[in-house]
């Protein structure tokens, strides 16, 4: 009774046509995850070449110190739309930095679990606000009733009340990004320092804080970020249409970068596509992505440390 | 006993008192102070939401109450009492679809393979930076990418790059295909936490009794990721809706539009069309008061309402999804 086993061992390798379904299958994700990386060549791809024929064509003395950016009349004045993207970001921080952060200590450290369940979609049901919606918002009250009210011979629609409004859109940007970094501080640090007698306040400022700061500095990189790249609140309530005078008052109205890009871009100029009116839309838009990009890979230095931290 | 019994009388026992009474925890005003100005930071933002809800209701009041059959279906027009959203709902509703179409199955594929398939090697690594790197960058950049790419096209030495002979120019599709570029880091992003969190138990179960990898991710971990991935998708499609600034750049036109086509003529993809954000940043900029003010925040509660039960129906499965979890 000699029955030897003939097994080959190619029988344990299963059913060929399921394993053709599974390589086939491997590559389509594959193919899918590629596709991220020809959206960004294409990014690049598309603000380059008109970017450099701008850069080439234009008359460099144009883009400084002159009566402002007026794209239709071949006057590029960088400072106006660079200062104008400072203010409305300095303001968005100023808004959206405080209250984003005490909005996420409050979530992380002293609510419980119930009261966070109500609060939480406050913040994300402002996170869902359409940033148009901010613009409306910004142009028909925030710059009338508080800006107007606040300070004496504000314009009508001013830079403030822009920023204002993108602090107000990224609020809930800094509060998510800034619990995570809070919840990643481990209990021990709060135990240890409760131990030794300190009060709530105290290991919240002095130790807590401290322990998150990689993580809240991410927050704050990538709320700068964002508020850089916000373009429909400022093109909305920013008050300037199709050009801006030169103006470093952020209670006159301005331009950013971004509403600089949008106002060419609703322009006829489109239809056209051509001239440096056309082509400075390339040009202030890989100004953009350049500083966007430095910004995200700073910020993302910063969260992988505090991930290695802990 | 209410104290320790260090009291023993005469003036020993006056220090043992104050002793306590500087142990005795006393009221943490400043703590308190510290916490309720915490709460109010984060009550600000809920101010600021019925603030701007309440604006928005009673700038579009006029319209809302007297015409809101009218107003959504009858189409843009020069006047703004008989004026309608009908083309900026449908064109809405087709750069929804297509982002539906497109950037999803492009995502979660992509997310999978990143969870499942993806070798540790650079490639991999370069792949998720740069995935991280897409979700950070300007909607408004989007909207070059696709003016270039999806709507004219660049010729580069004898090659041109681009599909505007699909496309068709400034249409849907070259707007819906741009919006889904936008989104698809944020649908790969949301998928790939999904995927990571099916226990690792549940994967080799399947593998054990003999699945393949692809029987394992179809069978065990998609419909356990069901509900995170769902959440991440409905997020993006909100926000695909409500995005304005790459459509002005790809060219959607409000103002030129009279007719208002049927809602199934699937040929309108490559016609001209409008969307929700795009009407309503007209408007805003329009001088008339019916525009500025009635057209524009009737418009507006139309948009959020949309968005928002969108955002709340992701919010509530989430949080059915984690209580689940806990359970």
């Amino acid at each position: 009774m000699t029955m030897v086993n003939e097994w080959d061992i190619s029988e344990l390798a299963g059913n060929p046509r399921r394993r053709a379904r599974e390589r086939l299958i491997g590559r389509i994700a594959f193919g899918a995850a590629l596709v991220s990386i020809l959206v960004s060549v294409l990014i690049v791809l598309s603000l380059v070449f008109e970017a450099v024929v701008f850069m080439i064509d234009v008359d460099w003395g144009n883009t400084w110190g002159q009566l402002g950016w007026f794209p239709r009349r071949d006057l590029f004045d960088l400072p106006t739309i660079i200062v104008a993207t400072l203010w409305v970001t300095v303001i968005a921080m100023a808004v959206a930095g405080p209250l984003g952060l005490a909005a996420a200590v409050y979530l992380s450290e002293y609510a419980n679990p119930r009261v966070r369940r109500i609060l939480k979609p406050i913040l994300e049901v402002l996170a869902g606000i359409p940033s148009v919606v901010l613009g409306y918002f910004a142009l028909r009250f925030i710059a009338p009733n508080i800006v107007g009210n606040l300070f004496d011979g504000a314009a009508p629609a001013n830079i403030l009340a822009a920023g204002i409004g993108v602090g107000l859109l990224t609020i809930p940007l800094v509060a998510s990004i800034s619990e995570d970094a809070l919840n990643a501080v481990p209990r021990a640090l709060r135990e240890a320092s409760a131990g030794l007698g300190a009060r709530k306040m105290a290991t919240t400022i002095r130790v807590v804080l401290p322990a998150a700061l990689s993580g809240l500095t991410a927050a704050f990189i990538v709320a700068v970020s964002r508020a850089i790249g916000e373009t429909m609140v400022v093109f909305i309530a920013g008050g300037a249409a199709d050009s801006a005078l030169r103006s470093f008052n952020p209670l006159d109205p301005g331009m950013t970068m971004t509403a600089a890009m949008a106002s060419v871009a609703s322009g006829t100029d489109n239809v056209a596509g051509q001239g440096p009116t056309f082509q400075s839309l390339f040009f202030v838009g890989l100004l953009l992505f350049v500083i966007t990009l430095f910004l995200n890979l700073v910020a993302d230095r910063f969260v992988r440390r505090f991930r290695q931290e802990y | 006993m209410a104290a320790p019994s260090i009291s023993t009388g005469g003036t020993a026992s006056t220090t043992a008192e104050q002793t306590l009474q500087g142990l005795r925890r006393r009221a943490d005003v400043k703590g308190r102070l510290f916490q309720y100005s915490l709460l109010g930071s984060l009550l600000v933002s809920l101010l600021v939401l019925v603030i701007l809800i309440s604006q928005v209701v009673i700038d579009g009041w006029p319209v809302l109450s007297t015409r809101l059959g009218d107003f959504l279906t009858t189409g843009l027009g020069s006047q703004p009492e008989i004026s309608g959203i009908a083309q900026g709902l449908r064109g809405t509703f087709y750069l929804c679809l297509i982002v539906a179409l497109v950037a999803f199955p492009l995502g979660i594929a992509a997310a999978i393979y990143l969870e499942e398939y993806a070798p540790k090697n650079h490639l991999t690594n370069f792949i998720d930076v740069n995935i991280r790197n897409l979700a950070g960058v300007p909607s408004v950049v989007y909207g070059i990418l696709g003016l270039v790419i999806f709507v004219r096209g660049i010729e580069i030495g004898p090659v041109t790059v681009g599909i505007r002979s699909i496309t068709g120019g400034s249409t849907p599709l070259a707007a819906g295909l741009t919006l889904s570029a936008l989104v698809l880091p944020v649908v790969i992003i949301t998928t790939a936490e999904a995927l990571r969190s099916v226990p690792q138990a549940l994967k080799e179960g399947g593998y054990g009794v003999g699945a393949t990898k692809w029987e394992v991710i179809k069978d065990h971990m998609l419909p356990y990721a069901a509900p995170g991935i769902l959440t991440g998708t409905l997020l993006s499609i909100a926000r695909a809706a409500g995005e304005a600034a790459p459509l002005i750049l790809v060219g959607t036109v409000t103002g030129f539009i009279t007719q208002v086509p049927a809602w199934w003529d699937g040929t309108q993809v490559r016609e001209t069309y409008t969307a929700m954000p795009i009407i309503i940043t007209r408007w805003a900029g329009r001088p008339e008061e019916g525009f500025k003010v009635d057209g524009a925040a009737a418009a507006i509660v139309i948009l959020i309402v949309f968005v928002v039960l969108l955002n709340s129906v992701a919010i509530l499965l989430r949080n059915r999804f984690e209580k689940r979890r806990e359970g």
